[in-house]
């Protein structure tokens, strides 16, 4: 049986959480079908990264070229390709980050082997994968099975599995670089850094964070003065960040803060899980919604289930008595 | 510019209640509203953006059900020159990439520049259809797209990763160019518009038109179920003015006012 890959992400010659994630994962499937997990690093100056990969691994196989120095899905494709249709394992495992979005979709049609994303799970039942993602807006999963094959790829949410150390003394071999596409067809140019604003909501220790659930721009002034009648800074989710109703620097979630305040309190945040991520470490989390199923709801200490816009006053009136 | 948007007509299920049909292994869209998934309004306007720039024509493309053309129709009011439905019905049970594969046929032998998508379908959410897309037509792609500067043959793109870090990159055209929500401010569209693409002609390719070799999915859905719950909040009851004292005490007594 062939073994388990994990294909390593890196940014800034660090390793991204995601992959220590994934080799979790791996190992498990590697128990359990009694083969190895072998990571897959491709990278330039890999030294420290490949040091701080042996313990999680049984195996490193490494490129080292500055053609891997950044993410470039051209590259990191056809010399992923190459190896994985060598290696023929089991199962390709990969993180579902902006890395592995790119990667796995392309990697799974390049070799035609059964795939499928964003899974929240995956193990081995009868030799054949079986998956769990999650579907709808987070209010439901499924559980999905493959066409066999001989060989499987899957890429892992980020965030969805605990890592875990490992125990294993990875034997390192050197690769040669695979022959690379033509590099005119996409190009890595530079990092842009996050936007910074005036008010850094990583610093503050109440959080007033508004979504969807606000309707309309000319309603963000009521949430404004809630956080400003509790001590709290104003920040929001997604949807209000694309329609330019707060500044990006406010947005909570994956692609924008973690945060880890005392108090998060969501209004009209239905709770995707790329929002989930960025706040669910903050000690106390209350949330205001209609909507009884939001997964906000679970994730949160204390809900409120009504129209926000009847709760807000209400609940500005309790609090300014209760400070008295 | 010859620009292709693919697009999909998705249950809005983010403020609603969800539930699994007698199959268990599909929803029960009785209950439920449809509309453009989300990240293909962004899709759509940055093409009519690009239109507007540089000119030329755009093709928008769903594989979906019958009703896929109501989203079409917007499409075409927005700004779209011709529309094509890829009939769902004349192919089983799709997954992300037989979805692909079928646009795939769809679009192998039509000029493009470019083929816009969103990044992700909220129903399904798959984040495989573009990508693979691109695979099939061995041209290169990019996902997570929040800025695109086009010029000549070459696009500058700022793609979106973790934390709020973009990466600059540039690509060759023809690409696919899988957008992120935020990119633009997609437009509404007029009445007159309105009026006017309910005329116009939806064309349909069923399993006559295209039939693409080796057309299969990967996976299956077995079965659909309601997460399991590990924490649930403690939800106050009451009418407002009860839930807003109760709410404050608790504040109170955790030493956050």
């Amino acid at each position: 049986m062939g073994d388990i890959l994990a294909l390593v992400e890196h940014r800034r010659g660090e390793i991204r959480d995601a992959t220590f994630e994934v080799m979790t994962c791996g190992r498990k499937l590697a128990d359990q079908t009694g083969s190895r997990l072998t990571a897959v690093l491709l990278g330039s100056d890999t030294d420290a990264m490949v040091t701080s990969l042996k313990r999680h691994a049984h195996r490193i196989l490494v490129v080292d070229d500055p053609a891997f120095k950044d993410f470039n899905n051209e590259f990191y494709r056809a010399a992923l390709a190459d190896i994985v249709a060598r290696e023929q394992p089991l199962m390709t495992l990969v993180g579902h980050t902006a890395y592995g979005i790119e990667v796995a979709s392309a990697l799974g049609a390049e070799l035609d082997v059964p795939f499928t994303t964003d899974c929240i799970s995956v193990e081995m039942a009868d030799d054949r994968p079986v998956a769990v993602r999650q579907v709808y807006d987070g209010k439901l999963n499924e559980r999905v099975s493959f066409r066999e094959a001989p060989s499987y790829l899957v890429s892992l949410r980020a965030g969805a599995t605990a890592a875990e150390e490992g125990d294993a003394d990875g034997e390192v071999v050197a690769l040669e670089t695979p022959p690379l596409p033509d590099p005119a067809h996409l190009k890595f140019l530079d990092y842009i850094e996050a936007v910074t604003g005036d008010v850094d909501i990583t610093k503050a220790d109440i959080v007033v964070s508004v979504g969807r659930g606000i309707k309309e721009e000319k309603n963000i002034p009521l949430v404004e003065e809630f956080a400003g009648a509790i001590g709290g800074v104003l920040a929001c989710s997604r949807p209000v960040a694309d329609a330019e109703w707060l500044p990006k620097d406010r947005l909570v979630g994956s692609s924008g803060k973690t945060i880890k305040p005392k108090l998060y309190i969501a209004i009209g945040i239905s709770g995707s899980f790329q929002h989930l991520t960025g706040m669910k470490n903050s000690d106390t989390i209350i949330a205001i919604n209609k909507d009884p199923e939001a997964p906000i709801f679970n994730e949160a200490d204390y809900g409120i289930v009504d129209d926000l816009f009847k709760v807000l006053p209400a609940l500005k009136n309790s609090i300014a008595e209760m400070k008295q | 510019m010859n620009i292709i948007v693919l697009m999909k007509r998705v249950p809005q299920t983010a403020e609603a209640e969800v539930r699994v049909d007698s199959s268990g292994k599909r929803i029960d869209r009785e209950h439920l509203t449809f509309d453009t998934n989300e990240f293909d309004t962004y899709a759509l306007e940055e093409a009519v953006l690009l239109k507007e720039k540089h000119g030329g024509t755009i093709t928008a493309f769903s594989v979906g059900p019958p009703d896929s053309q109501d989203t079409l129709r917007v499409a075409l009011a927005k700004g779209a020159d011709e529309a094509v439905r890829i009939k769902a019905e004349d192919f089983g049970d799709l997954d992300g990439y037989k979805t692909a594969q079928l646009l795939h046929a769809a679009v192998k032998d039509i000029p493009y520049d470019i083929i816009f998508a969103g990044t992700m379908a909220s129903d399904d959410s798959y984040y495989q259809v573009g990508v693979v897309l691109a695979r099939l037509l061995g041209i290169p792609h990019a996902t997570l797209v929040s800025r695109i500067e086009a010029d000549g043959d070459k696009a500058d793109l700022f793609k979106e990763v973790e934390g709020g870090l973009q990466e600059h990159i540039q690509i060759t055209l023809p690409a696919l160019i899988a957008v992120q929500t935020g990119i633009n401010v997609p437009r509404y569209a007029s009445l007159i518009a309105i009026r006017k693409a309910a005329k116009k002609e939806i064309r349909t390719l069923g399993r006559e038109e295209i039939s693409p070799e080796g057309l299969r999915a990967n996976t299956q859905v077995e079965e659909l179920f309601i997460p399991p719950v590990t924490k649930r909040a403690e939800i106050l009851e009451g009418d407002v003015e009860e839930v807003s004292a109760k709410m404050a005490a608790i504040l109170k007594e955790k030493g956050l006012l």
